[in-house]
Order: structure tokens, then C-alpha cells, then sequence
């Protein structure tokens, strides 16, 4: 399996990337900027709380990855910063500010106006997220039609120029197919013009490569990184494949439960994580040349969203927990701080506390 | 979110390995959640004590000419002491019919052969139904195409249109009209049990089974059938409810049930020129028809739901 | 496209065959002599056996068929014994008045069953969802006949002297005129052609025929009295039709395809009618093809109880009078009628649906 050299693959990666990589833009006023934000569904079985309390920056044209297992509320949160949170779904608090703008307190009228023209996104099954019923080409010159008001034969010369630019052969014949007479990575690249039509500053991409092959996955994502260049659009990345985030990534934060529990820049991710959590995950890649009896693994599994533990939530499967045994991480819940510039962590061991005045990590 | 559906999920799993006592379980969690189902049960429920207790509940007999007897009219409206009839006039709470019968007592015994002509009609349809479609199902080739031709051409008639059709040839009467309906609805039974068969035909444990060397019908009736009971138990739910709705028609054009049998469709029949004069005898018997079909198609409709596991999703 | 739809044409015709195999199979199950089951019981040795000498009855099985066959495909039905007249021209007379109704009965059940069936979806839960799955619970479970007479008994007797009262039978109230609008037009139309035909049927289709003779009156009242017959009629397919597009709305609206419409900035109406309601057509034809079934059987009850002379209460009538020649036919034909009814949704289903040419 690919697997084997995984690990490897990221660090070339990040080596060779680097020189590419503006790591810090904190000068900049940001593009994107999420506090506190907490969209919870009011189900039968109760109240799940999909994200709870979420804090995201994003700057001007650059790429973030939000990483975690799936059901820790990554792509809840994407849909939030889109308003696409449907019934028995709610956006309880928080604030989303994109260019000045506080989104939540737009109407639904002006929030149409930013979605798929400042705002869009690409999605994890590109063949089902095309309507089957219309052709491939008319569901992107939609996106003319609807925010520049252009007339039919318009849009669609538009959408051929699209199909053109991301790379689909004979654009003038594909346009006119329908999405089941596309493969995966054609539909995807679709999906790909839908979204850029309209050179958005922001693109939100949720899993655009999981579903693809693993020789078409290499393909989008350079896709997806040329245009971004070219049209200068900042990329929220949401993926659990943290080879992805280290070929696209300059920021990652990782989400656990619905919170953020790390966020760093991409070379400090991969080179001395601290949340423990974070660490399992990327001990759970096999690296190639290392002899290891077994893979790491997490045990037990993602806490039920509606029934959280009190304290830390990643306490019942936390191993350092159990190492430093830390009674407090099953009872207080810890704040996410930023210990190191620019790394945030939200975890007792490396928070002051009251008993300790200096986090347990650094007392050594 | 996902966790529910993840939970729903391993519920599902678990129904189909550990087979019978849990799936049936959780079918019955689901279904006791859905507010129609319940009503559609609590309904039928009530109907087939009625059905069972006939005898001992009616006030009068359901055959009995009450001329002579009592001082009631032809076609007299309903008294009931409850609301204001005078105490010293006998209480008919459903009027007396234009034969001077209670109507009452008639529709009471009506449930009976209602319920009796929608579980016969189901049942035959169900077994020859079943058997046809097992087999075209199992065989394939000729067989399929031969059985299900002849399906096709049965389903291309409206089925109360073919129904009227057969019991004509067959002459009226309740017991022809039941074979009519029984007839008509084979198709949809035969449907069903052949594309179980055809799903279930490839699973492994089937081919393990043939490689072991069971043989064809060993493993069509022990292996295959209980998978198709589902899907059977869901449309055989529905099918008694269009059953009745049928019987009831035929029983209006003539061709059911003949006088003086009380049977709802026949009874509203015999006074529908009257419906100007004396609507209790129409609204009655139409009412009591609507509520048992409506029964059976509240409670198949949820047992659909509640036993398809596709539609857990819905709830996200 | 043109091929889908040729080769469903040929897969028509041995169900068209069969239908045919089982009119002709019940003709001959009749228990008795064929000829006193036709004739009447009083016919004599001499007629009858003159009467199963003309109509072949003494060939052999296979034979008879074949002239069976022959006979429905030069369009002869036979001879109803009861009217004396020719099936065919029985047929052309009271086929009119059911595909009036019929049709009146299905625009009412689509203009009324798919807005709820959205709008129920849409307000998943809403109380408006929770009446309208009541109401079309109840549809479904709802005697046509007693619906029917219920109504007659509110609109014709309780509503009486007010401006709500509706006639409670016949098509129109005497002593307003039918005329053919060819008639009125001047046009000078006589003789036996296939045109003639058509003119005659169009002319008896009241309500264009209004329309296009510009009789206001007339319209009017044909409108008046198909109101109630209409409405009984079309309780059961728009239920049907209601129900399916509120379970197939809702299926369609969670597609991935639907987020992705608003992701672009299409306004939810828009998603909805433009993007959901064209993928939950597929399913609602197919159940509009199978309530034209319950139609059409309904129709039979309907006519009756509405005292609507159409194809239905023909039927009834021969029932009633054993006319077996009129039950076979009017069988045969109203099945051929559904046959070609399900093979124009099947097409259309095709046209809906581009991922259909591809099986």
C-alpha cells in the first residue's frame, strides 16, 4: 500500500515546498475570521453539538486545513461559514466576519449574493453533488446566469471557457454530457469550474480528493493549486488525509469533537506536535525505513456529540492523560492558548493551572 | 448527527446477524414511535374484537325484520337515549335500514367479513403469489420470462377493471369476487418474492449453501424465503386495505356479496337511491369501509418505515 | 431517443396480445351455453344453433380466436345484444363523457397533489405536512362510491338554495343546447369518415365543445356539473399522487446535488422548483401511470353513481343485464387504453431522465 511511504512522501513534500510557503501573514487584516462558533442540531435523541465553539483566521490567499476524524465537525463547520445548516440544524452563536462583514447577521438575500461568487465550495462526491437531470456544461454557466445576469448562450460560452481552463478535453462536447457519462475526476474538475467561476476570494473545499482514485487525487489537487495562483482565492482545505494538508496546506488546525484542539503552521504539525490527539494521528502513518512492531492507534472512539464528557474531550482515549495522571482533564475543561507563537494547543499539559503555576510540560 | 446515523447503523447491522428476535425488536421500537401507525393498530385493534365478539356486542340480530316486533319505521333515523331520543322509543344508534333491520348490529357483523375478505384475498394472493415468484426467482430463463409475461398482462388491466370482468364470467357472489381480487393482486406478491429471491439468489451464504450441496428447494424455502417475509409482510399489509376497498366496490356493482348478507359495500348499495332521504345508511357504512382500509394503510405504511433501514437517514 | 421509444412500442405488443388471449379465455370460461349466455336464456334451439354457426363458435378454439383477433383489428367489437347496436358505436358515443372526466379528474389531482406534495416536503413537520398526510391518508382509504354520494348529499341536498349547490347527475341540465360547434360554425358535416368521427367525438366533449362554439352557457353548466364527479374521482390519484411527491421531494432535497444549487447562490424557490421538483418527477410519473389504472376503474363507479352515460356506466348497465359482448369489449378496450397511457409515461419517463437511455 501507499501507506508505506506515506510519511515520507509529506516530509519531500514539505521540504520542497517550502520556499513557496509564506508562512506568516499575520500583518494582514484576515479574509475570514470565525469566532466562537457553535452550530448545534436540536435532534429527537437531544442536542448534538456538531461544533461547539469554534475559532478559525483565515488571510488573504492562503490555504488552511482543518483536519480530524470524520464526525469532529469539520465539514458542519464549512457549511456554516456558507449558511447551508439546514433543519434540525442551527448556528446557536458565534460570528463569521468575511471582509468586514459579519455573515450571520446578513439576510438570506444578501448571503445568496456571496455564495458561489465571493464565497464557494467544492464537495467530496463530485458525481452525486452534479444534478443528474441537466448537462454538466448548463450547471456551470448556472453560476453566470444567476450573479452576472448573463443570457443563456453567454453563460454557456463562459462555462466551455471554464471547462477549457480545467483542463477537460473537448470542452465543447463535454459540456453538453450529463454528469453519469463523467468519471470522478472529471465531474470533479466540474465541480472545480463551478467553483472559480467567479474568481471568489474564499474557496471552501470539504474532501475534494477522497473520493477520487489515487492517481486522479494527485492531478486535482494540482488543480486546485494552480488556480488558486491564478485567481488568487484563500482555500479552507477540510480533509482527514494529512498527506493533502502537507502538499496544500500553509496552516493546519485540527479539530476533535466539534472544537479545535491544535492550529499551527504545516512544518510545525508534522515536526513537534503537542496535543496529544494530534500526535496520535500522525502516529498512526506507518513511516517508511522505521521499524515498528505496530501502528499507532487511537483507542476507544469518538465521543457521542450529544452526551460529552465533562472536561477535555479527548480525555477517555488520552494516553498522556493516563501517563501524567491528570485528574483535572476529566473534570475542567481546558482553553485553547497559544503556548508557542503562532501554536495554539488546548490542553492541561501545557496550561497554567490552579494548583500548578507552570504548565506540567515545561516544569519537565 | 452522524453518531445517531452511525448508531442506527450498527443497529441495523446487528438486526440482520443476529436474524429474527432483534430485528423484529427493533421493528417494533420504530414502529411504536410513529404516532399514524399506532393509531392504524389501536384501530384494528378494536375492529377485530368487534369481529370477534359480534354476537355477544350487537344489540340486535343483523338478520331480524323488526316489523311486529318494535315500532320503528322503514329507514327511521338513528335514536340514541344519549342525545336527547326520547327513553320510551327503542335505541337504533345507527337508524333502521329500508328492510327495518338495525344497521348497528348489520355493520358490526360487517367487520367480520370485511376482515375475512381482505386476509382470505391477501392470503391466497400471498401463496400463489409467492410460489410464482420463487420460482421465477430461482429458475431464471423460461420460467422467469414465462411467469412474468403473464404478470405483465395481468398488471396491464386496471385491476378493478379485471376484477369486474372475471366475476362476470364467474357470475356474482362474495366467494367469486374474493378469487377475482385474489387474482388480481397476484402480480404485485409475485413481484416482490422474485426480486428478494433475485437479491438474495448471490449473496454468499446462499452459494455456500449450494456448494455444500443442499439442494434447490432446501434452499429456496429455508434460506431464501425468510428474506423476502419482509417486503411480503409490508405490501400484504397494504394489500389488504386495497382488498376490502375492491370487495367493497364489487359488493356495490352488484357482483359481491348478495342480499341480505351484511357486508358494508352491499348495504350502502342497497340504499344508495336513498342517500337524499335517509344518508345514515350511506354515511355508515362508507365511514366504517374508510376506517378499516384506513387501518391496515396506516399501519403498512409504518411498517415500511419501519422496516427500512434506508430511511433512518431521513432524520438527519 | 426515437430507438427507446420503438422498442418499448414492441415490447407493448405481447402484453397487448395477452390481454387479448385473457378477454377471449373469460368470453369462452362463461359456464353454459355460450349462445343462451349471449342471447338470453329464451332462445331457441334453431337461433342458437344458427348463432353459433355465424360466430364460428363451433371451430375449433384456436380458429375462433383468430377470428377474434381479426375482428378487434378491423375495430368490430360484436353486436350488443341489449342496445342492438354495434359495440364500436356504443364505444364512440359514450366515450366522451369518461374522457372528460377522466381528464378533469387527473388536472385536479396535479394541480392540487403536487403543490401539496412540495410544500409538505418542503415544511417537513409543519402542521401543513401533518394535515396533508392525514387528508391523503384518508384519500387513499376512501370508497370512490361513498365519496361520491356523500357529496352529492352536502352539495345537492344540505347546500341547497345557496349559491353553492351543484347538480347531483347528468352531464347537462335540460333544456340548454348542445349544439356541435361544427353546427354553429356553418360547417356542413355528414357522411361516415374517420374525420367525421373525430368531429363527432370533439363535439361531445362539452366543455370544448363550449369553447369553441362560444357557448357560454353551456360551458357553465358542463363545468357545474363535472365538478362533483371530477372531485370524487380524483381523492384517490391526487392522494397517491401527494404522497409521492412529498416522499420523493424529500428524498431529492437531501441529495448532495441540492447543497451544491445553493452553494452557487440559487435561491431555495429556485432549488426547488428548478433542481428538486425535476428529479422527483421521475418517480411521481410512474404513479401518475398507475393512478390512471384507479381511474379508469373508478370511472366505472363514478359514471354510475353520478348517472354519467361514458363508458363506465355502460358497463355497469351491462352487468346488470348480462351483456357479455359489452364487458368483454369495453375490457379490452379500456385495458389497450392503459397499455398506450403507460407506454406515453414510460416515454416521457425517458425524456425526464437522461441516465435512461444507457439501460
Amino acid at each position: 500500500m501507499a501507506c508505506e511511504t506515506h510519511l515520507t512522501r509529506v516530509w519531500l513534500i514539505l521540504v520542497s515546498n517550502e520556499v513557496e510557503r509564506v508562512v506568516t501573514k499575520n500583518n494582514a487584516a484576515p479574509l475570514l475570521e470565525i469566532k466562537h462558533l457553535k452550530t448545534h442540531f436540536f435532534t429527537e435523541d437531544g442536542v448534538v453539538r456538531a461544533v461547539d465553539g469554534v475559532d478559525l483566521q483565515v488571510f488573504p490567499g492562503e490555504v488552511v486545513g482543518l483536519v480530524g476524524e470524520s464526525g469532529c465537525g469539520k465539514s458542519v463547520t464549512s457549511l456554516s461559514i456558507m449558511q447551508l445548516i439546514s433543519a434540525p440544524g442551527k448556528i446557536v452563536a458565534g460570528e463569521i466576519t468575511f471582509e468586514g462583514q459579519n455573515l450571520l447577521e446578513l439576510s438570506e438575500k444578501e448571503m445568496m449574493k456571496i455564495r458561489g461568487d465571493r464565497i464557494s465550495m467544492i464537495f467530496q462526491q463530485p458525481q452525486t453533488s452534479l444534478n443528474p437531470v441537466f448537462q454538466a456544461g448548463d450547471q456551470v454557466a448556472e453560476v453566470f446566469r444567476i450573479h452576472q445576469k448573463l443570457q443563456d448562450e453567454e453563460a454557456w460560452e463562459q462555462a466551455v471557457e471554464l471547462f477549457r481552463m480545467v483542463g477537460i478535453p473537448a470542452p465543447e462536447r463535454r459540456a453538453k454530457s450529463y454528469p453519469h457519462e463523467m468519471s470522478g475526476g472529471m465531474a470533479q474538475r466540474v465541480m472545480i469550474a463551478m467553483a472559480l467561476a467567479l474568481r471568489p476570494n474564499l474557496l471552501v473545499a470539504d474532501e475534494p480528493t477522497t473520493a477520487l482514485d489515487v492517481t486522479i487525487q494527485a492531478q486535482i489537487i494540482q488543480l486546485i493549486q494552480d488556480l488558486r495562483k491564478e485567481v488568487g482565492a484563500a482555500v479552507i482545505l477540510i480533509t482527514h488525509d494529512l498527506g493533502v494538508v502537507a502538499e496544500m496546506a500553509e496552516r493546519v488546525a485540527v479539530m476533535y469533537a466539534g472544537q479545535i484542539v491544535e492550529m499551527t503552521d504545516v512544518i510545525s504539525l508534522f515536526d513537534k506536535t503537542f496535543h496529544p490527539y494530534t500526535q496520535g494521528l500522525i502516529g498512526s502513518i506507518p513511516v517508511l525505513g522505521k521499524v515498528k512492531e505496530r501502528l499507532e492507534v487511537i483507542p476507544g472512539s469518538v465521543p457521542n456529540l450529544v452526551d460529552l464528557p465533562p472536561g477535555c474531550r479527548f480525555a477517555p482515549r488520552c494516553r498522556a492523560r493516563m501517563e501524567y495522571g491528570l485528574d483535572l482533564c476529566t473534570k475542567v475543561e481546558p482553553q485553547l492558548i497559544e503556548y508557542q507563537p503562532g501554536h495554539q494547543v488546548r490542553c492541561w499539559l501545557y496550561q497554567d493551572t490552579e494548583e500548578y503555576k507552570a504548565p506540567l510540560k515545561d516544569r519537565g | 448527527m452522524t453518531d445517531k446515523t452511525a448508531n442506527l447503523a450498527n443497529l441495523d447491522k446487528e438486526g440482520l446477524s443476529l436474524k429474527s428476535v432483534s430485528l423484529w425488536q427493533i421493528t417494533w421500537r420504530r414502529l411504536f414511535k410513529r404516532k399514524s401507525a399506532l393509531l392504524g393498530l389501536g384501530i384494528l385493534i378494536v375492529l377485530v374484537f368487534i369481529a370477534l365478539t359480534a354476537q355477544w356486542i350487537s344489540p340486535y340480530d343483523p338478520y331480524q325484520v323488526l316489523i311486529g316486533i318494535e315500532d320503528v319505521d322503514m329507514r327511521q333515523a338513528p335514536c340514541i337515549h344519549l342525545l336527547g331520543c326520547p327513553k320510551d322509543q327503542p335505541q337504533h344508534i345507527m337508524g333502521i335500514d329500508g328492510n327495518v333491520r338495525d344497521q348497528f348490529s348489520r355493520l358490526l357483523y360487517g367487520t367480520r367479513l370485511s376482515l375475512m375478505v381482505g386476509l382470505t384475498t391477501v392470503s391466497f394472493a400471498i401463496i400463489i403469489g409467492t410460489i410464482l415468484g420463487a420460482l421465477s426467482g430461482y429458475f431464471g430463463g423460461w420460467v422467469d420470462n414465462t411467469i412474468m409475461r403473464v404478470m405483465d398482462v395481468l398488471l396491464a388491466f386496471p385491476s378493478l377493471l379485471l376484477a369486474i370482468a372475471i366475476v362476470t364470467v364467474l357470475g356474482p357472489g362474495l366467494i367469486n369476487a374474493l378469487l377475482a381480487i385474489g387474482i388480481v393482486s397476484i402480480p404485485a406478491y409475485a413481484r416482490v418474492v422474485r426480486s428478494s429471491v433475485l437479491s438474495v439468489r448471490e449473496m454468499d451464504y446462499v452459494s455456500a449453501t449450494r456448494a455444500l450441496g443442499g439442494n434447490n428447494f432446501d434452499i429456496l424455502f429455508k434460506r431464501i424465503m425468510p428474506n423476502a417475509l419482509t417486503p411480503l409482510i409490508v405490501q400484504g399489509t397494504l394489500g389488504i386495505a386495497t382488498a376490502i376497498l375492491d370487495a367493497a366496490a364489487l359488493s356495490f356493482l352488484g357482483l359481491g356479496a348478495q342480499p341480505p348478507t351484511p357486508e358494508w359495500g352491499q348495504m350502502l348499495s342497497a340504499e344508495r337511491n336513498q342517500v337524499f332521504t335517509a344518508p345514515h345508511l350511506v354515511f355508515y357504512p362508507g365511514f366504517a369501509i374508510m376506517t378499516t382500509v384506513l387501518a391496515f394503510n396506516l399501519l403498512g405504511d409504518g411498517l415500511r418505515d419501519a422496516l427500512d433501514p434506508r430511511l433512518a437517514h431521513t432524520s438527519k | 431517443m426515437i430507438q427507446y421509444i420503438t422498442r418499448r412500442m414492441f415490447m407493448a405488443i405481447p402484453v397487448l396480445f395477452g390481454i387479448l388471449l385473457v378477454t377471449f379465455a373469460l368470453a369462452r370460461l362463461i359456464p353454459g351455453d355460450p349462445c343462451r349466455a349471449i342471447l338470453g336464456e329464451k332462445a331457441t334451439d334453431a337461433v342458437c344453433e344458427r348463432f353459433i354457426h355465424e360466430r364460428g363458435l363451433d371451430k375449433p378454439i384456436p380458429v375462433q380466436f383468430g377470428v377474434y383477433l381479426k375482428e378487434i383489428i378491423r375495430g368490430d367489437f360484436g353486436r350488443s345484444i341489449r342496445y342492438s347496436l354495434p359495440v364500436t358505436r356504443l364505444l364512440v358515443e359514450r366515450l366522451p363523457t369518461t374522457v372528460e372526466l377522466s381528464f378533469a379528474a387527473l388536472t385536479l389531482s396535479l394541480i392540487i397533489g403536487i403543490p401539496l406534495g412540495i410544500i409538505s416536503a418542503v415544511r417537513h413537520n409543519s402542521w401543513i405536512d401533518v394535515l396533508t398526510m392525514m387528508w391523503a391518508n384518508a384519500g387513499v382509504s376512501m370508497p370512490v362510491f361513498w365519496l361520491g354520494l356523500m357529496l352529492a348529499y352536502i352539495f345537492s341536498l344540505v347546500l341547497k338554495d345557496t349559491p353553492f349547490w351543484l347538480p347531483p347527475s347528468g352531464r347537462v341540465s335540460p333544456g340548454i343546447s348542445t349544439a356541435a360547434f361544427y353546427d354553429v360554425w356553418g360547417l356542413s358535416v355528414y357522411g361516415q369518415g374517420l374525420g367525421v368521427a373525430i368531429l363527432n367525438f370533439l363535439s361531445r366533449l362539452n366543455i370544448l365543445n363550449a369553447i369553441l362554439s362560444g357557448n357560454w352557457k353551456l360551458l357553465g353548466d358542463s363545468i357545474k356539473h363535472l365538478i362533483l364527479p371530477a372531485v370524487a374521482l380524483s381523492t384517490i390519484p391526487m392522494a397517491l399522487i401527494a404522497r409521492m411527491t412529498r416522499s420523493s421531494m424529500l428524498e431529492v432535497l437531501g441529495q448532495d446535488y441540492i447543497r451544491t444549487a445553493r452553494a452557487k447562490g440559487l435561491a431555495k424557490r429556485m432549488v426547488i422548483l428548478k433542481h428538486a421538483f425535476r428529479n422527483s418527477l421521475l418517480p411521481l410519473v410512474t404513479v401518475i401511470g398507475l393512478s390512471l389504472g384507479s381511474l379508469l376503474g373508478g370511472a366505472v363507479l363514478t359514471e354510475t353513481i353520478f348517472g354519467l352515460s361514458g363508458l363506465g356506466r355502460t358497463l355497469y348497465d351491462a352487468i346488470t343485464a348480462r351483456d357479455y359482448v359489452i364487458v368483454q369489449s369495453f375490457t379490452v378496450v379500456i385495458a389497450i387504453f392503459f397499455v398506450i397511457l403507460n407506454l406515453i409515461v414510460d416515454v416521457s419517463y425517458a425524456y425526464l431522465d437522461p441516465r435512461i437511455k444507457l439501460d
